[in-house]
C-alpha cells in the first residue's frame, strides 16, 4: 500500500532516494540541501536503508565518488546547491560525457557573490549546457515521482539526471504527498545493469583520450571519434524526450499520477495569454490565473515547464500556437541578455507560423519575495498592455519587486 | 621492520599485463614501474587515473597498452573517484583491488583535497603517486614537488626558487595503515611493498621518485643510475610507516654508515635540470642533507 505523510520536499526526496534503492550516496552539505542528506544517513544508520554513505570533503568529490560508483556498476545518488553545484560543474560534463545514469536532487539557490542562501534558479540554468537532463519540480508529490522516474530514464538512455526543486518554498515546507510501496518501485525501476561496467574479467578502459577523427579497433571495427560521441550524446538527449513520456505512462498506470511529463497546463485549452514558468512559481501562478479569469475576464492559463533539458523545443512552439501573448516569468537570466527560458522559448518559436508578444519578466532572484498581487499585476498589464510597446521594450526583461 | 626484497628477476612472474609497445619514451621510469607494479597488483584490480603521463601511455581510444580495467577520471578527484568505485566493489562483495595511480602534480597540488579527504576515511584503496617532479606530460612545468633550484618551463633561468612539498609526511601526518616510499630504479622493492601492501586494509599511501629523462635533462640510458644516484646521495629515501612505524628501506638504510654516502653533486651533475643551482645553493643542500641523516641515524640507532 502507498503512504500518505505530510512531510518537507527534502524529506519527501530522501524517501524517494530510499525507495529507489540507490546504493552509493555520496554528499557534502551544502544549505538548502542539507536536510536531504542527513535524513539518508540517517536512514542508511539506521539500518532502514542498505547504502554506502561516504561523507566527502568536497562537492567535487561528491560527484567523484558517484562516477567511480556508477563505472563499477552501482546505482549513485548525490544531492548539492548552489555554489556547490557550481564547484561540481567539471564533474558534471564528465558525468555526462562517460553517459553514467546518476541523479542527483539539486535544492535551487541563487549563487554567490555575494552569499545568498535563498531561492532562485541561477544554480541550474548556469549548468544548462553540461549535459545532464533537467527536470524540474513544483511541489512535493513531483519530487517524489519525478526523482523516481529521474532514475529510470537515467539509466534507459544512459545520461544523468539533474532533478531541480526549489529551495525553501519546497525544500523546507510540509505538504501532503503519497509515498508508493517499495515493492511496486522494485517493479517498476529495476536493478542497475551497466553494460560497460569496471570488471577486472572484462577490462576496459573508460573515457579514454579521443582524438579528434574515427578510428578502428584491434578488430577492425570503426571506433567514434570524440565530435562523433558529442553528436550521439545530443542526438540521444533529444530522444530521452520520448523516453521520459513512456516512462511517465507506465508510472501513471501503476501509481496512478503523471500524464503531464513534459509541459503541465493550467487553464491553456482557451488561454490567448500563457504563462510559461518552471518549478513551484508556476502553481503559484494557478490562483493569478483564476483571478484574471474571474475579474477581469482574462482568457489566461498557465504553462509549467516540466523539462528544461532536453528543451521540449516542437511540443511548447505547438503549445503556443493559439496564444496572443506568452509570458515567461523566471528566477535567473543570462547576464547582458535575457532570462535564459525566454531566449529559448522565443528561439522555440521562430519556426512557427505564430509567434505571439512574448514578455520576460525577471523574479524571486536570491529569495526575493513573490507575492502574488505583483505576479497578478504584471500580467494583467502585460495581457492588456503588451502589445504597445516597441518590439525593443517587448524584448527587454523587466525585473518585478526590484527596491532600487 | 624493514622489507627485505623477496622478488628478483629470477622469480618474478614472467606474466605481463602491459601489452607490448606503448606511448612511454624510452627510458621512461613510470613504464618501469608500471609493467613491474601490475605484476605485484594482479588481474584483480581497477585503476583510476588523472589526467597525467601515464594517461597518454595508456593508449588513445579505441587501442589500449593495458590489459586492466581503467577509469580516467578528472584531474583533481583521483582518490574520489577511486573511492567510489571502491564503494561499488564493496556493495558487489568484491575483494577486487582498487588503485588510484597518479603523477605528483595530480597528487601533490591539484588532487591534494581528495586524498586528504581519502585519508581521513581510511579508504580501503592503495594510492600511488609516481613523482616525476614536474608537469611532464604537458611539458616540464613546476609542480608543488619541483626541487628547489629544479629548471622548468615555468622556472625558467634560475630553476624553481622554493623548496617542494615533503607529501609522504602529509600523509603520515594522516596516520593511513601503510605509508612507503620506492624508487623507479628499485623496481623489486615497489613490487614487494605492493605485495605487502594487498594484504593491508585501509589506504596504502606509495610515492614514487620516478626519473624522466625529456624532464630532467639526461639520456635515456640514465634513468636507472640517477634514481640510484639520489638514494645513495640520501636525498631521497626509501622507507616504510606501518602503524606509525617508520622504517628505513635497505637501499636507504646503507647510509647509516655515513661512509656509505656519495655527495650530493653527484646526483645533481647527471642532470641538466640543475645546470642553474649556485654553488651556494648546492652547499644549503648538501648540508639539509647531512642534517635529515644525522636525525635519522640517531632514530634509527636501535635497528
Amino acid at each position: 500500500m502507498s503512504k500518505k505523510l505530510i512531510d518537507s520536499g527534502n524529506n519527501a526526496a530522501a524517501m524517494a532516494v530510499q525507495l529507489a534503492e540507490a546504493e552509493v550516496i555520496a554528499a557534502y552539505p551544502i544549505t538548502p540541501q542539507t536536510p536531504l542528506t542527513e535524513k539518508l544517513s540517517e536512514v542508511i544508520a539506521a539500518g532502514k536503508m542498505d547504502a554506502e554513505y561516504v561523507a566527502v570533503e568536497s562537492e567535487h568529490s561528491a560527484l567523484a565518488v558517484c562516477i567511480g560508483a556508477a563505472s563499477a556498476g552501482s546505482r549513485a545518488f548525490t544531492a548539492t546547491s548552489s555554489n556547490g553545484l557550481l564547484y561540481m560543474s567539471e564533474q558534471l560534463h564528465w558525468a555526462a560525457g562517460s553517459r553514467l545514469p546518476l541523479v542527483m536532487c539539486v535544492v535551487n539557490r541563487g549563487i554567490g557573490a555575494p552569499w545568498s542562501v535563498w531561492n532562485d534558479h541561477q544554480d541550474a540554468m548556469s549548468q544548462r549546457d553540461a549535459g545532464w537532463i533537467q527536470i524540474f519540480a513544483k511541489d512535493h508529490q513531483e519530487i517524489v515521482d519525478m526523482t523516481l522516474k529521474a532514475f529510470r530514464l537515467a539509466e534507459l538512455v544512459h545520461i544523468p539526471v539533474m532533478v531541480n526543486y526549489d529551495g525553501y518554498y519546497l525544500s523546507h515546507t510540509y505538504m501532503p504527498f503519497e509515498l508508493p510501496e517499495a515493492k511496486a518501485v522494485q517493479e517498476f525501476l529495476p536493478p542497475y545493469d551497466y553494460a560497460h561496467t569496471l570488471d577486472p574479467e572484462k577490462p576496459e578502459s573508460l573515457n579514454t583520450v579521443t582524438l579528434p577523427y574515427a578510428r578502428l579497433d584491434i578488430n577492425g571495427v570503426k571506433r567514434p571519434g570524440y565530435m562523433d560521441i558529442r553528436h550521439n550524446l545530443h542526438q540521444e538527449m533529444r530522444l530521452a524526450m520520448e523516453v521520459w513520456e513512456e516512462i511517465d505512462a507506465d508510472y501513471a498506470q501503476r501509481f496512478g499520477r503523471g500524464g503531464a511529463p513534459i509541459l503541465d497546463p493550467y487553464c491553456c485549452d482557451d488561454a490567448d495569454f500563457v504563462v510559461v514558468a518552471m518549478g513551484s512559481i508556476a502553481n503559484q501562478f494557478h490562483v493569478v490565473v483564476d483571478r484574471l479569469r474571474e475579474e477581469e475576464g482574462l482568457k489566461v492559463g498557465v504553462l509549467a515547464l516540466q523539462i528544461y533539458r532536453p528543451f521540449p523545443t516542437a511540443k511548447i512552439a505547438e503549445a503556443l500556437q493559439n496564444a496572443k501573448g506568452v509570458m515567461v516569468y523566471e528566477k535567473g537570466l543570462s547576464y547582458g541578455n535575457q532570462g535564459a527560458l525566454y531566449a529559448d522559448l522565443k528561439s522555440a518559436l521562430y519556426p512557427y507560423p505564430n509567434r505571439p508578444q512574448l514578455h520576460n519578466f525577471i523574479v524571486g532572484l536570491g529569495g526575493r519575495d513573490i507575492p502574488t498581487e505583483d505576479l497578478f499585476q504584471t500580467l494583467k498589464t502585460a495581457c492588456l498592455n503588451g502589445d504597445r510597446n516597441s518590439p525593443e521594450q517587448a524584448d527587454t526583461p523587466q525585473w518585478i519587486g526590484l527596491q532600487l | 621492520m624493514s622489507t627485505a626484497t623477496k622478488t628478483n628477476v629470477v622469480n618474478l612472474t614472467t606474466e605481463e599485463f602491459v601489452h607490448p609497445g606503448n606511448r612511454a619514451c624510452s627510458g621512461c621510469g613510470l613504464s618501469i614501474l608500471y609493467r613491474i607494479g601490475l605484476k605485484a597488483l594482479g588481474r584483480d584490480c581497477i585503476f583510476v587515473v588523472p589526467p597525467s603521463y601515464l594517461t597518454v601511455m595508456q593508449g588513445l581510444y579505441p587501442i589500449a597498452a593495458s590489459q586492466m580495467p581503467i577509469l580516467n577520471g578528472t584531474f583533481a578527484s583521483t582518490a574520489a573517484i577511486a573511492t567510489g568505485v571502491r564503494a561499488a566493489m564493496k556493495r558487489r562483495g568484491k575483494q577486487t583491488q582498487v588503485v588510484a595511480w597518479a603523477g605528483d602534480g595530480g597528487t601533490a597540488d591539484i588532487g591534494i583535497q581528495a586524498l586528504s579527504g581519502a585519508l581521513e576515511r581510511n579508504e580501503d584503496i592503495i594510492y600511488i603517486c609516481y613523482d616525476n617532479e614536474a608537469y611532464m606530460n604537458t611539458g616540464v612545468q613546476r609542480s608543488g614537488t619541483t626541487p628547489q633550484g629544479g629548471l622548468t618551463t615555468t622556472t625558467p633561468y634560475s630553476g624553481k626558487k622554493e623548496n617542494s612539498k615533503n607529501l609522504p609526511a602529509i600523509v603520515a601526518a594522516h596516520n593511513p595503515a601503510y605509508v612507503a616510499t620506492c624508487s623507479a630504479s628499485y623496481p623489486l622493492d615497489f613490487h614487494d611493498k605492493l605485495i605487502k601492501a594487498k594484504g593491508i586494509r585501509g589506504l596504502k599511501y606509495f610515492h614514487i621518485q620516478t626519473p624522466c629523462p625529456p624532464g630532467w635533462g639526461c639520456d635515456e640510458r640514465m634513468t636507472i643510475k640517477i634514481g640510484k644516484a639520489a638514494i645513495d646521495c640520501g636525498l631521497f629515501d626509501l622507507y616504510e610507516i606501518e602503524n606509525g612505524k617508520k622504517s628505513l628501506s635497505e637501499p636507504s638504510k646503507k647510509l647509516l654508515n655515513k661512509d656509505k654516502m656519495r655527495p650530493l653533486q653527484d646526483y645533481l651533475k647527471m642532470q641538466t635540470r640543475f645546470k642553474a643551482l649556485s654553488a651556494e645553493q648546492t652547499t644549503a643542500m648538501q648540508e639539509r642533507i647531512d642534517t635529515k641523516w644525522a636525525a635519522y641515524r640517531q632514530d634509527f640507532a636501535a635497528q
